[in-house]
């Protein structure tokens, strides 16, 4: 069996975006490349989980085909990562739903089969979660009114990793920051495994006014090309990132 | 959590005197009150026809079904009493037109670990830290690590006192990355191991467990040195201190078993009782020494004569 590579794009914001295309519709793109679109809202204590300016939030990450979460930034470390293996989660169990309509028929979902005999179903996607490679995509708002949160963002990231690396499947992140200068986005961290260098770099983060999601969404979409396209090219015609493993 | 928000509302507080009726099976379940909650799910306490049972409750399809499999699984492990006993699986179908998944398992009446040491004293400690020891050592070699182990998920029953488990929800394949954690038990949050399902894992957090009934209102980490933070707060607790050289191994991740830790933790109870022989034994020296110059002076007052 050929094991294919998740691809996420894990968005952490405080706030609405104000400037360029709309994040959703971005994201609606991103998830037509099969790159599932996170986003985590970070709260400020005198902010309510209704709060307006975040319901952009839980938007892009529904037409994303990711998992949305608002949390304040004690909590940040286990929603970071329950966030990205539910998002996982749910589109391995999505793939796997497919499989199961193509045996039982078109109207047929795990819902409709007698609990006791979903055990199996379910073992197949714990299984494919475990061993699966798994890239993230860290989109890191930078605005100024998440300059006191950064310190938090960095220790869920650690915590992230940590989680991750657990698994026995591939992991690969990025970070990327924005609003950038003179740029949408801009580089803090190239791919790699594990995230425990980040506490070097994070301190290059510097924080401006503007919110350019949307922008900045899809220039993480464009990353993640890039970079398949680069490995293309050195593996000459060796089968590309979706077919690693056996 | 706003993207739950919804349904949380109404899984979470179903109305004492509700009905739940499996979907599938068709079983009654007459809800009695709410016992806890997790990340899971929520379990009440039901009636079903004059039997009293736990049922919990969620919409976390995959979740829950994971979950009854690891129910199933302990089963073949039993013979002891791993985790709650499995009774029922189904769905129901709410009034609010959603559907949720539900399992039924045995109602476990018991103490919370703290009220226990309270009530009883330190002179516990000893035999559940063994019976904890055991229980894992069960599940350890039956291939899973427990990870989830924390204060919330342990009971104590009464006659004879023993060490039970309540929820199962993280119990996790070894190999595999722990399912589900609390931060304060867990050995990654602390920067001192992976999050990667080994016995280990369980031995760290059963090590947090028992410093925490001392620490009820427990501990922020510290950012660096965090071994040597643990250890200063075993070393602080008197009644720790014959088990503190274990409970240390066990933080730094010395321990590849349950049963080496088992072994220590029995070998220091019965050096213990030795200990308190030995003390008894002294007297007995001194009896002995008496009955000794007693006879010399006899010896003495016959040879004068």
């Amino acid at each position: 069996m050929k094991k294919g590579t998740l691809r996420q794009i894990l968005l952490l914001t405080d706030g609405c975006s104000n400037q360029g295309e709309d994040p959703a519709a971005t994201a609606a793109l991103a998830f037509e490349q099969g790159i599932a679109v996170n986003v985590i809202g970070i709260l400020d204590h005198d902010e309510s989980e209704e709060s307006h300016g975040l319901t952009e939030v839980e938007e892009i990450a529904l037409s994303g085909g990711g998992v949305s979460q608002l949390v304040y930034s004690e909590a940040l470390s286990q929603t970071v990562q329950m966030v990205t293996k539910q998002a996982m989660n749910e589109t391995l169990q999505g793939f796997v739903n497919q499989e199961l309509k193509q045996i039982l028929g078109k109207d047929q979902s795990l819902e409709d089969i007698e609990p006791e005999k979903r055990g199996e179903i379910v073992e197949v996607v714990e299984e494919l979660g475990e061993t699966t490679d798994l890239e993230v995509l860290i989109l890191l708002d930078t605005s100024a009114s998440m300059h006191h949160k950064l310190q938090m963002v960095k220790a869920a990231l650690i915590d992230l990793s940590i989680s991750l690396n657990a698994r026995t499947g591939k992991n690969r992140f990025a970070i990327y920051s924005f609003p950038g200068k003179r740029k949408n986005i801009q580089k803090v961290l190239d791919w790699t495994p594990k995230l425990d260098s980040i506490s070097s770099v994070f301190p290059k983060i510097t924080s401006g006014g503007i919110t350019p999601t949307g922008p900045a969404l899809r220039e993480a979409i464009y990353q993640f090309g890039k970079k398949s396209l680069l490995r293309s090219f050195r593996h000459g015609d060796e089968p590309g990132l979706e077919e690693t493993g056996y | 959590m706003a993207m739950n928000r919804d349904w949380k509302k109404q899984v979470t507080s179903i109305p004492p005197g509700t009905l739940i009726q499996g979907k599938f099976k068709g079983n009654n379940y007459m809800m009695k009150r709410k016992l806890g909650e997790g990340a899971i799910g929520t379990v009440y306490l039901c009636q079903h026809g004059n039997q009293t049972a736990a049922l919990k409750i969620s919409e976390k399809q995959t979740s829950m079904t994971l979950e009854v499999n690891v129910l199933k699984a302990l089963k073949q492990v039993r013979g002891n009493l791993l985790g709650p006993a499995l009774l029922d699986v189904d769905d129901w179908l709410a009034p609010n037109g959603r559907t949720y998944t539900f399992y039924v398992m045995e109602y476990v009446q018991g103490e919370s670990v703290q009220q226990f040491f309270r009530k009883n004293g330190a002179s516990w400690l000893g035999l559940f830290m063994v019976q904890l020891l055991e229980d894992l050592e069960k599940l350890h070699e039956a291939g899973w690590v427990f990870g989830d182990l924390k204060t919330d998920n342990l009971l104590i029953s009464q006659a004879p006192p023993r060490i039970r488990w309540i929820d199962v929800g993280g119990v996790t394949q070894i190999g595999r990355a722990i399912k589900e954690y609390t931060e304060f038990y867990d050995r990654g949050y602390w920067g001192l191991g992976s999050r990667r399902a080994e016995p280990s894992y369980d031995l760290f957090a059963l090590a947090i467990i028992f410093l925490e009934i001392f620490y009820p209102q427990r501990f922020s980490r510290p950012e660096t040195r965090r071994a040597s933070f643990l250890f200063k707060r075993i070393d602080r607790v008197k009644a720790l201190q014959p088990y503190a050289p274990v409970l240390k191994k066990a933080i730094t991740g010395t321990y590849t078993s349950s049963n080496q830790m088992k072994r220590e933790v029995k070998q220091i109870i019965f050096s213990r009782k030795n200990q308190s022989k030995r003390e008894t034994g002294k007297i007995g020296l001194l009896e002995a020494m008496w009955i000794f110059l007693f006879s010399i002076l006899s010896i003495l007052t016959s040879l004068c004569f």
